[in-house]
């Protein structure tokens, strides 16, 4: 209320075409008002890249560790995905972890152990990850117990289950050609650059179109020299990315991880053939990346989870059915899980009792948050996954290059969670404050 | 509930053994030019447990124009606005709409029906824009996908319809915006649904001046482009402002419903606290025999 009065002044707006100018200025003046979105884990990201290329120039910025770093990240990012979904909501999945650990061990079981075909052991590992989601949200949105609790119990009764369905201390290797391929194999150089150009050029047309259908309608859009400037860096960038990783990454430093992370499968380390073309598990990223966004931010059941993140009782009043998109939710996150659990599989080549285990859910939980989703529920986007993934991946990539002790690199990820959680909630009382 | 029950039904039966007077006496003075009112409740009865909160209360609210709800805390104006609402039904009485009886307990009927109610803390979701809150829980699609244009052309028209200028994009987060910006904006759903009873609860109780001016001509525009508007106050300069009606609550009781212009400020305070002034209101033998129970 006491914030500059408001005038009764009309502020001219249809077909307003402003240029770049303003639209950084609306820009600059969202994020004084609190909605940094994932501003500041870019900057951090590209901060840390400046920092660990500096230090370790010969062995950080390179192709061979920037395909690491991806292969590193991507079960983090899908976890974390699907933690958005969770978090949107005000809530909390720990159990994400284990849910991934469970997916994959149901999976390594009826393929390796039954030996069923992979499509149906895939299918099975899934949807193994929708019923814990069922399960967990039923009781937190019927039962209203609070997540925290219910995956807390989780957390430790899946790690449990796990175990259960393994056999203590066993490891269940797999063997299927197209689940290793996931994490461990590249698409041909052509294929990458077809998937870099299809992509710019979705975008571009999608954005496009938007932008026309609101002029045709008479309504305020951004400029069109925003627009390209948009398309052009996202173009720069895809290319980047793909010309690093189609050069050779044929090692000459005898890496630790090189054969066993890079070289196809079963193949005795240090007798590698050429490495090159973006890894496949990029385009399941991709695939989630376009897919739940769409649901998110176009559909009105991601209307619906971000009103229920915003203010449970409107959105009860708005006749919004609060139990079954929070139910939802927890699936979507599960599920999820279960894709990481997956790819985790694919990584490793099995199946252990670790899988999914240690911190790779705390890991999940800061990339979501440091990519700048809130832990107040409400505000978050799919894509801070990937890129919050690949803040806390270039930390656990990075640090290990230039220090052995891994307690540092423990510290320091706390650090930046901290920082990023800080983040949030200054933001957020920033919003409150220029509320009224 | 079991006990309460026969008390309850005593109670009724000795307040509408005086009430005819009341409704004699609503009926002459009825100030109404319209004689047909939208909503139309007759003897309605509501209570929670053995407290009985509402007692033969009569409301009329009439197309094109305001009706101020006043009472004292405790009064039952929330009561008898939930009723209308359709958040709990009423004990007993009628319940006319648009002259036809009404069965209304859920909200959802009470939205079919037309009517909209804007509750004091608002419900809107401050991490969405203006246009989102606007059509949360009901929102434009094409196929599965939102329909955003559509959606903002609606919202944009229904505020220019409402002669709102006060917002600087329908873009805007809510969370940006100040009381009275917010308060136009639940109004202006309100609005959005082709809805013909408007009920607002307090809108002004939290507002500055300037902002509580703005918000009273946007309730008196309403009225003027041909909506029936409830409005709950406390504040009778706001009341005296905007309502072409009074209808004073008093202990569960309908003092009286009177035209603006046939009583003095005094007159519905005293109206408020006493439960009469005069001739009008509730008679002593009522409130001796019947309120304090």
């Amino acid at each position: 209320m006491s914030a500059p009065q408001i005038t009764d002044v009309d502020v001219p707006e249809a077909g307003d075409t402003a240029g770049v100018g303003r639209a950084l200025g609306d820009y600059f003046k969202r994020v004084r008002g609190g909605d940094v979105g994932s501003l500041p884990a870019i900057l951090g990201l590209i901060v840390l890249v400046a920092l660990f290329s500096v230090l370790e120039s010969s062995t950080f910025f390179t192709a061979l560790n920037f395909a690491n770093l991806l292969n590193q990240g991507t079960a983090i990012i899908v976890l974390a995905m699907g933690l958005v979904f969770v978090l949107l909501l005000g809530e909390i999945d720990l159990s994400a972890g284990f849910a991934a650990g469970t997916s994959a061990a149901v999976l390594a079981v009826t393929l390796t152990k039954w030996g069923l075909a992979w499509p149906l052991a895939l299918g099975a590992g899934l949807l193994t990850g929708t019923l814990i989601g069922l399960l967990l949200g039923i009781l937190v949105a019927r039962l209203g117990i609070p997540s925290f609790v219910v995956t807390l119990a989780a957390f430790l009764g899946l790690q449990g289950v796990m175990l259960l369905i393994i056999g203590e201390g066993g490891t269940i290797p797999i063997q299927n050609d197209f689940l290793l391929a996931i994490m461990n194999r590249n698409m041909p150089v052509w294929t990458g650059w077809l998937l870099a150009a299809v992509v710019v050029v979705g975008y571009a047309a999608v954005t496009l179109r938007a932008i026309k259908s609101r002029r045709s309608a008479g309504l305020a859009s951004s400029s069109t020299t925003v627009w390209t400037a948009k398309v052009i860096s996202i173009a720069v960038m895809l290319g980047v990315a793909v010309y690093l990783l189609n050069g050779e990454r044929q090692i000459v430093r005898a890496g630790k991880q090189t054969c066993v992370v890079m070289g196809p499968p079963n193949e005795p380390v240090g007798c590698i053939p050429v490495i090159q073309g973006v890894p496949w598990a990029v385009l399941v990223v991709l695939v989630l990346l376009v897919g739940l966004t769409f649901l998110l931010s176009r559909t009105s059941f991601g209307r619906h989870v971000y009103a229920v993140g915003g203010n449970t009782e409107a959105a009860r009043r708005a006749g919004i059915k609060v139990s079954s998109i929070k139910i939802t939710c927890f699936m979507i996150c599960s599920t999820l899980a279960a894709v990481a659990g997956v790819l985790l599989a694919s990584r490793d080549n099995s199946v252990s009792p670790t899988t999914g285990g240690a911190q790779t859910l705390l890991f999940a939980v800061g990339a979501a948050v440091i990519g700048g989703t809130s832990l107040f529920g409400g505000r978050g986007r799919v894509v801070d996954a990937i890129v919050g993934g690949l803040v806390v991946a270039v930390i656990a990539n990075g640090l290990p290059l230039i220090t052995s002790q891994s307690g540092i690199q423990y510290v320091v990820t706390g650090g930046v969670l901290l920082v990023a959680a800080s983040v949030d909630a200054l933001s957020r009382r920033r919003t409150s404050a220029s509320g009224r | 509930m079991r006990v309460a029950r026969p008390l309850r039904h005593i109670q009724r039966h000795r307040t509408w053994c005086i009430s005819p007077r009341m409704h004699s006496y609503l009926r002459e003075s009825d100030p109404m030019t319209n004689p047909s009112p939208i909503l139309e409740l007759r003897g309605v009865n509501k209570s929670f447990g053995a407290v009985h909160v509402l007692r033969d209360v009569d409301l009329n609210a009439y197309t094109g124009q305001v009706t101020a709800l006043v009472g004292d805390n405790g009064a039952g104006k929330s009561t008898l606005i939930k009723g209308v609402a359709g958040i709990h039904s009423f004990d007993s009485g009628e319940y006319l709409f648009e002259g036809k009886s009404a069965s209304v307990h859920e909200p959802r009927q009470a939205n079919a029906l037309g009517i909209e109610v804007v509750y004091q803390d608002l419900a809107l979701c401050d991490n969405l824009d203006v246009v989102h809150n606007m059509f949360l829980g009901r929102e434009e699609k094409k196929g599965v996908v939102l329909d955003e244009i559509t959606m903002e052309r609606r919202a944009k028209e229904t505020l220019a319809g409402l002669s709102v200028r006060t917002l600087q994009s329908v873009r805007q987060q809510v969370s940006s915006l100040s009381g009275g910006q917010r308060q136009t904006v639940a109004i202006a759903r309100a609005v959005l649904w082709n809805s013909k009873l408007v009920i607002l609860d307090e809108p002004t109780a939290a507002l500055g001046v300037a902002q509580t001016e703005q918000v009273l001509n946007l309730v008196r525009r309403l009225a003027d482009n041909g909506l029936a508007v409830i409005l709950i106050s406390h504040n009778m300069n706001d009341v005296f402002e905007v309502a072409d009606n009074i209808a004073c609550l008093y202990l569960g009781m309908m003092a009286a419903q009177v035209h603006k212009k046939d009583v003095t400020h005094a007159q519905v305070v005293e109206l408020i606290t006493s439960g009469r002034s005069g001739d009008l209101g509730v008679q002593p033998e009522v409130l001796s025999n019947g309120a304090i129970a």
